[in-house]
């Protein structure tokens, strides 16, 4: 049943949505078993599904299904390219059912969609539990209100709903390579034990899951890394090799570039121990890979070496984190960085007084921010010594929004008080949620893929 | 021949990643012959005096020789990270560059 052909029509909730046509369109040309998959859970994106779905009247599913499936849904089902996406969130099987009804408004309400889920954890252990499985801190001994808790699930149920006859595939927390070994393992009918061919199928779905991350997108760094037609990057589609050996590619015309640079950057994205990388399915050891430049943005990858799966599952637990506010002004001109120093301090004093305890971080944008407290060339730009445009941005983080607001509220009264020239004040405030992390015994995850109507 | 001080950033390119509270970032040599040259200086010691700003609790390298890679790991540099900086960039994307910004020296020695 291989070699398989994988594209990534997203690498997070917020990607293009107009990218996943010219990978479906290269696709459709592949002969044998073809597969789109889509990424948009990050960490905390479940919590803000909920909090969507509790407060505002949303779906508990990510709000960018139907955005990022709509345009290529239709082809697909066409062509016999199945989708599998973790738009699910906290709620799969909405998130299926909206994507029936999409199929249905084309014409195909045949189409088989399944749900995986048993990730949610919250029926399963109590806050108590989680707090006992919580590892490299201690953040739910404090007893915080729980938004989501979920494990991070594998590949298995994934390929049981495509053994199914599934079309399209809506999982809620499953591990990102898994969107890909899912398919693989479907496909393949790899054992439970055939380590080093779901450490290369982790591989590919690692490489895949951040989108444009491996043909040449974030890459770009102009006069050392170039990359052609970055407006117009296209997203990667993986062939999988009954070896398992992977050629990453992208669809012809688009921009970007696929070469030994860009792959190795993504192969080492969100790694720590290169010899070690968990997921619930295998443990991948990455250090033999080795990355072949075949020509027109082909590139071979082969080598990943797998070893026993990890005991625990890993969750990850959102909690209520407060009001973060944000407020920020400019100062520019003559004498600016001096004007933005002195309004810093009388906010600093004033926030002293009045919300003593509540921490008020403040960079000076233009100047100094991101690299906040890193030692720089001292000779700043601009006429007369100054800094000539500087945005002063104020922040906190408190329990609630009245006490954030404070900080923005004296940002604000720098219209009238503060230094001179001061202008363009900009304030937000956003609920804010954390997480932890927990290991969580396999035997009480039941995960499950069934058909919605 | 003189020894030159260049930034890393002449040698070598890199990306950030985050999961939680923990950086990782990776430096890939343009060059696999300087693998040795920058292994030399590019020590965990030095990357952790280099990023005490962000007072990381513990930086570890793990070498990939084939690959002509480093990746290092910072732990608790993240000012608490995405859910919990009061920073303008709580991944820490922003931070590959303040990798590449490290001095090193080539040239002969």
């Amino acid at each position: 049943m291989l070699p398989v052909h994988i594209g990534c029509g997203a690498g997070f909730a917020g990607d293009r949505s107009d990218v996943a046509g010219p990978v479906v369109d290269e696709l459709v040309g592949r002969p044998g078993e073809r597969f789109l998959i889509f990424e948009t859970l990050a960490e905390r994106t479940l919590a803000l599904a909920l909090q969507g779905a509790r407060e505002q009247g949303g779906e508990g599913y990510s709000p960018s299904l139907e955005r990022l499936v709509r345009p290529v849904l239709r082809k697909c089902l066409d062509s016999g390219i199945r989708i599998v996406g973790n738009f699910g969130a906290a709620d799969p099987g909405a998130g299926a059912k909206k994507l029936k009804e999409i199929a249905a408004s084309f014409g195909r309400p045949d189409a088989k969609v399944a749900a995986v889920e048993g990730d949610d954890l919250t029926g399963v252990l109590t806050a108590r539990q989680l707090a006992e499985r919580e590892v490299g801190d201690t953040l739910l001994s404090d007893s915080p209100a729980i938004v989501s808790a979920n494990a991070y699930l594998g590949a298995r149920p994934v390929a049981e709903a495509l053994d199914l006859g599934a079309d399209i595939v809506i999982t809620g927390r499953v591990s990102d390579p898994a969107l890909v070994l899912g398919p693989l393992v479907h496909c393949a009918r790899w054992r439970e034990n055939d380590w080093d061919l779901l450490a290369a199928g982790t591989l590919a779905g690692h490489l895949l899951e951040c989108g444009a991350q491996v043909t040449g997108g974030y890459f770009a760094d102009p006069g050392y890394k170039d990359v052609p037609g970055l407006e117009d990057v296209g997203y990667p589609i993986a062939e999988f090799h009954e070896d398992g050996s992977i050629i990453v590619s992208k669809p012809a015309g688009t921009g970007g570039r696929v070469d030994r640079q860009t792959v190795l950057e993504q192969l080492l994205y969100e790694i720590h121990d290169p010899a070690a990388y968990l997921t619930p399915d295998v443990t991948l050891d990455i250090r033999a890979v080795r990355i072949a430049e075949l020509g027109d943005d082909r590139v071979s990858v082969v080598g990943a070496k797998g070893r026993p799966r990890p005991e625990t599952l890993k969750a990850t637990v959102c909690f209520e984190g407060g009001v973060l506010g944000e407020a920020e002004i400019s100062y520019a001109g003559p004498n600016a960085r001096a004007r933005a120093r002195l309004a810093a301090d009388v906010v600093s004093r004033r926030m002293r007084d009045r919300a003593p305890g509540l921490p008020v971080r403040i960079d000076m944008i233009g100047v100094q921010s991101v690299f906040s407290g890193i030692s720089f060339d001292p000779s700043p730009p601009g006429p007369a010594g100054d800094c000539g445009d500087i945005r002063l941005r104020f922040a906190t983080e408190a329990p609630d929004a009245a006490t954030a607001g404070l900080l923005l509220d004296e940002v604000e009264a720098l219209y009238c008080a503060g230094p001179a020239g001061g202008g363009g004040v900009r304030r937000r405030l956003a609920r804010r949620y954390k997480s932890a992390s927990c290991l969580i015994e396999r035997g009480l995850v039941a995960p499950r893929a069934y058909f919605v109507d | 021949m003189s020894r030159t001080r260049v930034p890393l950033h002449e040698l070598a390119h890199s990306r950030a990643g985050d999961k939680g509270n923990t950086l990782n970032i990776s430096v890939i040599l343009y060059r696999a012959e300087m693998y040795e040259t920058v292994a030399r200086q590019l020590t965990a010691e030095r990357v952790a005096e280099a990023f005490s700003f962000r007072k990381p609790t513990r930086v570890t390298r793990y070498d990939l020789p084939e690959l002509g890679a480093f990746n290092f790991v910072l732990e608790n540099a993240l000012e608490g990270g995405v859910n919990g900086s009061l920073g303008l960039d709580g991944h820490g994307k922003t931070l590959s560059f303040a990798m590449l910004q490290i001095p090193v020296e080539i040239g002969a020695g």
